[in-house]
């Protein structure tokens, strides 16, 4: 006869996955490498976004290389690839986000110590990517003017758990008629004192600015994530 | 949807835990699951009863304890309950809060096994508890 019995565990389930991403923010902290995250709905522009930010980054001489999250297809690979920066697509079959492994399975064989900026393009979802760490050191959410301004109010926990926000294409602002002060107060309500900015891969507007906010993140310490 | 993910995650631990205690089964599971964890709780019932078959949780019983985000307002210099995801500020003051104090957690909280009474003895001493805190401390 069995008898049964109640064990206190006290366990996080995500610890294998937060573990891991602790190491491989002390890997990057090590190589001096900064890495940055993007989340976002599908199609709000992460990809234009960083082909070309990546582009820029090359032509002032940093070292840059980035990875990209999707369910199928190697499609976005191919595109960051025409900003001759070194690419890796990770092909997540049916899973909805990246997890730690997946990104130190990607790392493999390139040498971070030859990076300055290392940037992860998550799988275009605003739910699943928030509960997974990849030890990066900046979580980049982005929200297209196309969207809708309260979309930090429906997805709250992703808002609050980046530390940038960007509002993409804003070069279409005007034609969706998109009311910016509606969506800086739905940000700063979700994710209070945050910091915005205004891009359009399209035009090149906010661009500098978001390559000067990296900067400034690298020079203040990028362990800022806990 | 990532709680399938989440489920086969919990299901690992709770049965590397439950082997290492010697259990034949385990009858209970009881979770914490925090307002800013991202899991929605029907979406990791609905995957814990699939994702349990073949293994020693099958047909067990998940618990789920939602836990409320918890935010320290400087201004009154105490931490609080947020009512609302979609308005991170003191309920009481209204000064816009950043610090998130609690909230964020997915915790395997505890079990309810069964064990041969061979193992009952052994696994009784106090060590084991002691020894489950000790390696969670380690990893964190």
């Amino acid at each position: 006869m069995s008898t049964p019995r109640l064990v206190e565990v006290r366990q996080n389930i995500l610890k294998q996955n937060d573990v891991l991403a602790r190491t491989l923010r002390q890997r990057f902290a090590e190589a001096g490498v900064c890495v940055i995250s993007l989340v976002s709905s599908p199609g709000a522009g992460k990809t234009t976004l960083l082909e070309k930010t990546l582009t820029n980054l090359r032509r002032d001489g940093v070292r840059v290389a980035a990875l990209v999250g999707d369910l199928a297809t190697e499609n976005d690979a191919a595109r960051l690839a025409r900003s001759e920066a070194p690419v890796k697509q990770i092909v997540t079959g049916t899973v909805c986000h990246l997890d730690a492994e997946m990104v130190e399975r990607s790392l493999s064989d390139w040498n971070l110590n030859d990076l300055d900026y290392l940037f992860i393009e998550n799988v275009g979802n605003l739910v699943c990517p928030s509960s997974y760490d990849l030890g990066e050191n900046l979580r980049a959410v982005l929200m297209s003017v196309t969207e809708g301004e309260d979309k930090p109010l429906k997805y709250p926990t992703i808002f609050n758990t980046a530390d940038v926000a960007l509002i993409t294409k804003i070069d279409l602002a005007t034609a969706v008629e998109f009311d910016l002060t509606a969506a800086y107060n739905s940000i700063q309500s979700v994710r209070p004192g945050m910091e915005v900015m205004e891009v359009s891969a399209k035009t090149g507007e906010g661009i500098d600015e978001f390559m000067q906010f990296l900067e400034s993140r690298v020079q203040i310490g990028v362990a800022a994530r806990p | 949807m990532h709680e399938l993910s989440i489920a086969l995650s919990m299901i690992e631990m709770a049965s590397e835990e439950a082997q290492r205690l010697g259990a034949e089964r385990v009858n209970a599971i009881h979770l914490k699951v925090g307002a800013l964890s991202g899991v929605v709780k029907d979406a990791l019932l609905f995957s814990y009863e699939v994702a349990s078959k073949g293994t020693l949780l099958e047909d067990s019983l998940l618990t789920i304890e939602e836990t409320p985000v918890v935010i320290y307002c400087a201004a009154c210099g105490l931490e609080k309950e947020l009512p609302s995801l979609q308005r991170f500020c003191c309920p009481d003051c209204g000064e816009l809060a950043a610090r998130v104090v609690r909230g964020r957690e997915l915790e395997l909280v505890s079990m309810e096994i069964e064990e041969s009474p061979a193992d009952y003895e052994g696994a009784e001493s106090p060590s084991v508890r002691e020894e489950v805190g000790k390696a969670e401390e380690a990893a964190t």
